[in-house]
């Protein structure tokens, strides 16, 4: 039997619950919040640390009560969800298969909604050479046996790369009395947030070598240790500067990458910057009817963010669902080679749009504008950018002078 | 003396460059891009405080572990103290988000709280 919903959600972590929340706001009454964990609220179930909502909610809260907000008003709201669930296959037409303990579900939607956030970079997809013992985990599952499931990983750790899990598992590994001997990073510069390294590393002594990689990996059963070297500028290994530390536990945070394999599914087409799907100013991928917001679509830095790109989304469904399709949007936004990418991807020109970035290298005193035309119809001057940190500009319908190309390049004072 | 500190307060991470008189008082403030920039450096200058989040045991509930975190920060030099108290713990499910776990943990005038519901487990 086929069960015909409005709008069925993808993904109960903070861009799926807040979609929901706000679509429930918005009078669509017929939804249903798909997940596939025991339990909603996505990686926020496991990012007990504090300083999430401080954009959003003017306080620092800790992930599971950033996540306890968007439940309570989902639970208050009685919007439908299903845990212990997963989405086996979608279509182009909006049809779900789902499976659950009790069997096959089979729906058909008027939207889908993708927020199936991100998933994490392994050992494969940097090609470490050396034996594959036990003891090498990704930061997201470090913290998920740390956070969640009450077991400890290791007792002397390395960490590889310093994105911000990582640089968030460190300070929580130490805290738990392991001991973190060094966080190393392959490009001369962070990849986490400034105020991680200060408060995560520094607080603690823990040193971060930059333009350092992992060489080489010992052990058979259990990790034993590893080899470190310093990289040139072009990030290959510098023979005579290996370092060996002896470690059990090796944790990688080298970087995310959007969940879309049942975008993929659909036929939506992927960029291939983000590698989140294409969008347009209402998230809406190539597919009619398939929407995605969060970190499915770019990997984000703070989770307020993601809320509110999934409220705008919701606008957007709601405005899909009364009227069946939208202006055309193809006004597209390209990029210099300074920026890394910017979503949406294209625009109608007919309604004001914000348009999320970020630079690839670290920058100082420059500023960000935007073009139509060769003109400059924004510009946004920055003390400092880095790809750690999202940029976003906002650019009203009236800013627009044409029907051209928009593009987004970096000018230096 | 001219010092650099990176505002750990909010996610801007605010670059401080901050000019310390003989006194260790602030003759100047730069990068700050709110007041509490201010704030902040001079409690990293004579009393640096953190607020730390961590794990407790729970038996019986439909999890293993409760999240916690401090109601305020603490003196950065007791974190390991308060740690070791925060380990002594184990609770009985159900927990409720906002749960007092410790109060006045160390008489620090600081409790632990539970930031996390914990379920009784249904069999």
């Amino acid at each position: 039997m086929t069960i015909k919903k409005d709008v069925i959600i993808i993904g109960g972590g903070p861009a799926g619950l807040a979609a929901a929340a706000r679509l429930k706001e918005l009078g669509v009454t017929d939804i249903l919040i798909l997940e596939r964990e025991k339990l909603p609220g996505g990686i926020l179930r496991q990012c007990i640390h504090d300083g999430f909502g401080l954009t959003r909610f003017k306080e620092a809260l800790s992930g599971p009560e950033y996540a306890a907000r968007f439940l309570d008003q989902v639970g208050k709201m009685d919007i439908d969800y299903l845990t212990d669930t997963t989405v086996l296959e979608i279509d182009s037409n909006k049809h779900v298969i789902a499976v659950t303990k009790e069997g096959l579900l089979e729906y058909q939607a008027k939207a889908i909604i993708m927020t199936t956030g991100c998933r994490e970079r392994t050992r494969g997809a940097i090609s470490i050479p050396g034996t594959r013992p036990a003891g090498i985990y990704t930061a997201g599952v470090a913290q998920t046996y740390v956070n969640l499931k009450n077991i400890m990983v290791g007792k002397k750790v390395v960490i590889l790369g310093s994105g911000d899990i990582g640089l968030i598992m460190a300070r929580r590994m130490t805290l738990e009395g392991a001991q973190v001997l060094a966080v190393l990073e392959i490009l001369p510069y962070a990849s986490g947030l400034p105020r991680n390294i200060e408060q995560c590393l520094n607080d603690y002594s823990i040193p971060l070598f930059l333009s350092h990689t992992v060489t080489n990996i010992r052990g058979k059963e259990r990790l034993e240790g590893i080899t470190v070297s310093r990289v040139d500028e072009r990030l290959k290994p510098i023979p005579g500067t290996e370092n060996d530390y002896d470690c059990d536990t090796l944790i990688l945070s080298v970087g995310l990458i959007p969940e879309n394999e049942l975008s993929l599914m659909a036929g939506v087409n992927l960029d291939s910057r983000t590698r989140g799907p294409i969008v347009d100013e209402n998230y809406q991928t190539n597919i009619d009817g398939i929407f995605v917001a969060g970190n499915a679509l770019h990997v984000h830095d703070l989770v307020d963010f993601v809320s509110i790109e999934a409220e705008n989304l919701a606008q957007a469904v709601l405005a899909y669902i009364q009227e069946g399709s939208f202006p055309q949007c193809s006004i597209r936004v390209e990029t210099d080679d300074q920026v890394g990418y910017t979503v949406p991807q294209k625009v109608s020109g007919q309604k004001d749009i914000t348009l999320s970035m970020r630079v690839r290298s670290p920058l100082k005193n420059c500023a960000i504008q935007v073009l139509q035309n060769d003109q400059v119809i924004k510009t946004k001057k920055m003390k400092k950018a880095i790809p750690a940190e999202m940029i976003q500009m906002r650019i009203k319908k009236e800013e627009l002078i044409s029907s051209e190309y928009i593009k987004v390049v970096v000018r230096h004072d | 003396m001219i010092k650099e500190f990176i505002c750990v307060l909010c996610p801007n991470g605010c670059e401080l460059s901050v000019e310390l008189d003989d006194n260790n008082n602030i003759s100047k403030l730069e990068g700050a891009t709110c007041q509490r920039g201010g704030e902040y450096v001079q409690q990293e200058i004579f009393a640096p405080q953190r607020n730390i989040a961590t794990s407790v045991k729970v038996v019986g509930g439909n999890m293993p572990l409760v999240s916690v975190r401090l109601s305020e920060a603490i003196p950065k030099e007791k974190i390991f103290d308060v740690m070791d108290e925060i380990k002594k713990i184990k609770l009985e499910a159900p927990v409720s988000l906002g749960q007092v776990i410790i109060k006045n943990v160390l008489g620090l005038e600081r409790d632990v709280i539970a930031t996390k519901q914990v379920l009784r487990e249904q069999f």
